[in-house]
């Protein structure tokens, strides 16, 4: 019985984690503006995170959580070059 | 000594940091940790970052707690409006406060705390005038708002000198 | 799921309730970047799915690996700690950054000051 019960609320879990992502990703692709399309990015990244850990939880597979850790760092980075580009259209002043 | 090692307690936290990560204290991996929290120390001087010194802790505690009850309110909130977006129109806006406070170390934790809230995005501050440019979602309690920065920054002031 | 069925089931119950509550808030935060009007509204939306949704799903995972013991947890401390600093950051330059585009363009809808001499090929 709990069992089950674990099984599905991972599965809901990540159910509603690839809807944030499309979320994301619609705003992405529509996003009137370039600001738009850069925080649905970091948004995307972040749910994908998330996602990452929701199958770590699942499989207790300590290389998810590393990619996860990973995804969160490198994912900064790039929205930060992307931020700093928006602002004065070059990268590195 | 103090010029190979800059800041000891960086070291120590990203060497402690290194072996976690690799779940391992074997003299391998030890010699790398400390190569690279030594490299990295280096390049936190060349950041030349502005020390300050924390006071009273008890003090800290409370504000943080504080913080940490400020967030999780404003996330219920601001999971609200977006929940009612559809119905209603958003209500927000724009807002400046005007916040004295000189140290950049307090600056930066009060645009990290106001960012972090859901309700409030820090946009620009404003060194000559010293005022603070802030968006917030719901506009109406601007009051309230400009309270809650103002009553940060003295904390921020208190803490860090 | 092997390894689950080991947990204890006031355990279970608590890491499921905090994976689903985090879950939600983060939908809920990016519902709010899909229905929000304007750009500065949206720039709220994230901080839900980060502060919310990131700290409740890392706390279920540190329950679930704490009381089975099976692995450190010291990854979900760091990407707590990381994300926490790292978002803030992220948002405050992407507000400064559509700001600077929304005065160079002349917008209307924000407030203005006495601008710093603005570079010619800007836009």
């Amino acid at each position: 019985m709990i069992e089950l019960a674990i099984v599905w609320s991972i599965l809901l879990a990540q159910v509603m984690l690839a809807l944030a992502m499309a979320f994301a990703l619609y705003r992405i692709i529509k996003g009137p503006r370039a600001q738009d399309r850069i925080l649905g990015l970091d948004t995307l990244y972040i749910n994908a995170m998330l996602m990452l850990l929701a199958f770590g939880i699942r499989t207790a597979n300590t290389i998810y959580f590393e990619t996860a850790l990973i995804i969160a760092l490198i994912g900064f980075a790039s929205s930060i070059a992307f931020a700093k580009f928006l602002m004065r259209g070059e990268v590195i002043e | 000594m103090r010029a190979w090692f800059p800041y000891p307690l960086l070291l120590i936290a990203l060497l402690v940091m290194w072996l976690l990560l690799n779940q391992s204290a074997a003299p391998g991996s030890i010699v790398v940790g400390v190569v690279l929290s030594t490299l990295l120390g280096w390049v936190t001087v060349k950041l030349q970052p502005t020390q300050s010194r924390l006071h009273r802790l008890r003090q800290i505690g409370s504000f943080s707690l504080v913080v940490a009850a400020d967030i999780i309110r404003s996330n219920v909130a601001v999971a609200g409006t977006i929940l009612r977006a559809r119905r209603t129109p958003t209500n927000s806006g724009f807002m400046t406060v005007d916040v004295d406070l000189e140290n950049e170390n307090a600056l930066a934790l009060l645009a990290c705390i106001l960012t972090a809230t859901p309700g409030t995005a820090w946009l620009e501050y404003d060194r000559r005038q010293k005022n603070l440019l802030l968006h917030v979602l719901d506009i109406e309690n601007e009051d309230l708002w400009r309270r809650t920065v103002k009553r940060y920054a003295a904390g921020l002031k208190e803490v860090l000198k | 799921m092997s390894h689950m069925t080991d947990l204890p089931s006031w355990a279970a119950i608590v890491v499921c309730g905090l994976l689903l509550l985090g879950a939600a808030m983060t939908l809920i935060g990016s519902l709010g970047l899909l229905r929000l009007p304007s750009f500065y509204d949206r720039l709220h939306a994230p901080t839900i799915a980060t502060s919310g949704g990131t700290i409740l799903i890392c706390l279920a995972s540190m329950l679930c690996f704490a009381v089975l013991q099976s692995r450190w947890i010291f990854h979900e401390m760091l990407i707590i700690f990381f994300v926490t600093v790292t978002t803030p950051v992220t948002l405050m330059l992407l507000g400064q950054a559509a700001l600077y585009r929304d005065r160079v363009e002349d917008r209307r809808d924000v407030p203005h000051k006495s601008k710093p001499a603005s570079e010619p090929d800007a836009e």
